[in-house]
């Protein structure tokens, strides 16, 4: 057993973190925001360029994987990452794995099916009990929503969902999708838990308050404890379940996916909520990011089922 | 990242478990949680069978009479012997995960050839007299004095929360051997002879209702100098090699039992009826269940990172520390839930109405002293903040 990070791994993780914070510093999050949450086509072909839809095809393990995504969820780099990485490795979609189409990938779920960036979508997935459907971005009827949650994620409402795409997974093929999805997913979260962390630490140590820096009072330190121990056991599940689904566990990888996704998602939205409470006014404000993982966490917990829904599984296997 | 055991880390359990089917079932039946002669006999004989075997000191080094596994070795002694439920290290913890590894890293020959193997086979139980009445959280401000008198020390005061004090033959011991230097740097570490005249110990009676705590007090106790461990004033730092200990891999077989109390806690929502149906129907528990579970999940996946990190660079990081918060947090909430599904049948330290109600009752007030003892929850998250995040200290 050696469940460490290998040192490839450190530093394949250290590349794509210096790459994000390169090409998509916090201080570009703005203007992307004020563009609509649009993705910028040459920077997604920076990130294709990088490796990350062609991780699998390249050699790169699942846990590989989820060592990039915590990178890409720690930078909130915006965009359908995790689906476009599961077209080029699931579908061996060539387009994909070049960053040359962007793939989105829709839930087909209660009480709504939302399609996220819609507009700058090449192909549309749909993930259903059934399996995975293949349809052009404009085949379904949708509504624009005028004031997405997280201005870096746009979204439509999607109607009829039921019908329509040609049918590219199911059975065991669709499973495998959804897993490593979820467990990607999983790994961005764990990934906005860190930012969220970082950000608060900082502003800890240089905030005076009293004649000090409040990061010398209890109360605040012990916040940061909480939001780092939260962090992480979700990271510890969630490179758990990278390693049980590549094969290199013990354990069943359904199970252990969705304890990741479940303790990944609420840890992502307490360290979120607890960073914006460290910052104290400034962190209600838009200027500050505490607020921008917060969203960001809101948004992923509901890819690939929320913490309850996961909760429910593991409970009904119990 | 791998989790997969190697071939020769499979090899060691399977050694290990064909070892334990065979003399599992000549240990004797566990004796009474107060009657501490047949403890303490238990627990000592225990380890003698674990010398014998070869499986005493699993992480020590060879050289001192251990077995010189790895940590991952560590780690599958500790869960396989709690999964075959073979006695608990019990007494012989301090000697075998504080004062033994203390003596490995720090004392003189002469120390190392008498002390190890007496806690190796069982023949010495070690005590613990580090916190005070007046020095708790903040350890370093004991104030349990020593004198230097000739080729003696003298020592004078307090020591308190010294479990199996009564019935141990040795005490690790710190004492302020300098009271005007900065409290760090005034203090020994001593190997106490708990016969040493002077001695009087009085049992201190926990919430359990066991008297395995005690109040030691010092009157004018004489301790040879050659039992010093480190210099005079270096305590502080010999404590610390002590510490770093306690939490890589002490929770083990705890953990392993709460994952056993989640599977208990289960069936006995299946089982207990309230309003015409079961508890387990409903989905509030179920989820809250579901959630403790896999915490454990985490729990065992962060030990497993731990162990790894040790393995790899020697020393266990932050991850003892998290882990210890985190751990008592979802044993206090098992502990929680228990009581709930019991409802009245909470009541009794026994078991009632044909209830498993005494194990789960006496668990969970077992889980409050978890997030006390070893460092309170708190200044666990201090060290947390500081050491790992880089908080400033507030002093």
């Amino acid at each position: 057993m050696d469940f460490w990070p290998t040192d490839d791994q450190t530093a394949l993780q250290e590349g794509v973190r210096t790459f994000c914070q390169g090409r998509f510093p916090f201080e570009t999050l703005h203007d992307i925001e004020a563009t609509g949450g649009r993705i910028d086509r040459s920077a997604w072909k920076d990130i294709a360029e990088m490796g990350v839809f062609s991780l699998r095809h390249d050699g790169f393990g699942i846990s590989d994987a989820a060592l990039v995504f915590e990178e890409l969820g720690r930078a909130l780099v915006p965009g359908p990452l995790v689906a476009t990485y599961l077209a080029a490795t699931h579908l061996s979609d060539t387009a994909a794995a070049s960053g040359a189409s962007i793939i989105g990938l829709a839930e087909v779920a209660e009480p709504v099916t939302v399609i996220e960036h819609a507009d700058d979508l090449d192909v549309l997935l749909l993930l259903d009990g059934n399996g995975v459907r293949r349809m052009a971005p404009d085949a379904l009827p949708t509504d624009a929503v005028e004031r997405p949650v997280e201005p870096l994620t746009p979204l439509r409402l999607a109607h009829a969902v039921t019908a329509g795409g040609d049918t590219v997974l199911s059975g065991a093929d669709a499973r495998a999708f959804r897993l490593e999805g979820t467990l990607l997913t999983a790994a961005m979260q764990v990934g906005v838990s860190f930012a969220a962390i970082d950000l608060a630490v900082e502003y800890a140590k240089g905030r005076e308050q009293f004649g000090r820096p409040i990061g010398q009072f209890q109360a605040v330190k012990h916040m940061c404890a909480d939001m780092l121990t939260r962090a992480e056991v979700a990271r510890s599940a969630m490179y758990a379940a990278a390693a049980n689904l590549e094969g290199k566990g013990e354990d069943d990888a359904e199970h252990s996916v969705r304890v990741a996704k479940m303790l990944a998602g609420d840890a992502a939205i307490f360290c979120g909520k607890t960073g914006i409470q460290l910052h104290g006014g400034m962190g209600f404000t838009w200027e500050v990011n505490a607020q921008r993982f917060w969203k960001r966490a809101t948004v992923l917990d509901t890819h690939f089922g929320n913490s309850d829904i996961h909760a429910d599984a593991i409970a009904a296997a119990m | 990242m791998d989790l997969r055991y190697t071939d020769s880390e499979l090899a060691f359990r399977e050694e290990l478990r064909a070892w334990l089917r065979e003399v599992l079932p000549s240990v004797p039946p566990e004796p009474h949680r107060n009657d501490w002669e047949g403890r303490r006999a238990w627990d000592t004989g225990w380890q003698r069978m674990l010398f014998d075997a070869g499986y005493a000191g699993i992480n020590w080094p060879k050289e001192y009479g251990g077995r010189g596994a790895t940590p991952t070795e560590h780690l599958i002694f500790l869960e396989e012997t709690e999964r075959m439920r073979a006695p608990y290290v019990g007494m012989n913890f301090v000697g075998l995960l504080h004062a033994g590894p203390t003596l490995v890293a720090e004392a003189t020959d002469e120390q190392k050839a008498y002390h190890l193997p007496g806690i190796l086979k069982g023949e010495h139980v070690w005590c613990q007299g580090f916190s005070e009445p007046g020095a708790g959280s903040d350890l370093a401000s004991l104030r349990c004095r020593a004198f230097r008198d000739g080729d003696d020390y003298v020592i004078s005061g307090s020591k308190i929360w010294t479990s199996f004090g009564h019935t141990a033959d040795y005490c690790e011991m710190l004492v302020r051997t300098d009271p005007d230097a900065p409290k760090h740097k005034g203090i020994t570490w001593l190997i106490l002879p708990m016969n040493a005249a002077g001695i009087d110990i009085r049992p201190l009676r926990t919430m359990e209702g066991s008297t395995e705590f005690c109040e030691v007090y010092f009157d004018e106790v004489r301790v040879p100098v050659k039992n010093r461990v480190g210099d005079e004033n270096d305590g502080w730092r010999v404590t610390m090699v002590t510490l770093a200990f306690e939490r890589g891999t002490a929770f083990v077989s705890e953990m392993l039992q709460s994952m056993e109390l989640v599977r208990d806690l289960t069936d006995l929502a299946k089982k207990i009826t309230r309003h015409g149906s079961t508890a387990w129907e409903d989905a509030g528990l179920r989820r809250e269940l579901a959630h403790l579970s896999g915490e454990l999940d985490a729990l065992w996946a962060l030990t497993k990172r731990n162990i790894s990190e040790a393995q790899r660079k020697g020393l266990v990081g932050a991850g003892g520390n998290v882990f210890k918060v985190a751990y008592t947090d979802v044993r206090q909430k098992l502990g929680d839930i228990s009581m709930r599904l019991l409802d009245r049948a909470s009541l009794s330290l026994d078991d009632m109405a044909g209830l498993p109600t005494g194990k789960h009752v006496k668990g969970r007030i077992h889980a409050l002293s978890i997030g006390i003892a070893a460092g309170t929850s708190q200044v666990q998250k201090n060290i947390v903040s500081e050491r790992v995040l880089g908080l400033p200290k507030d002093r």
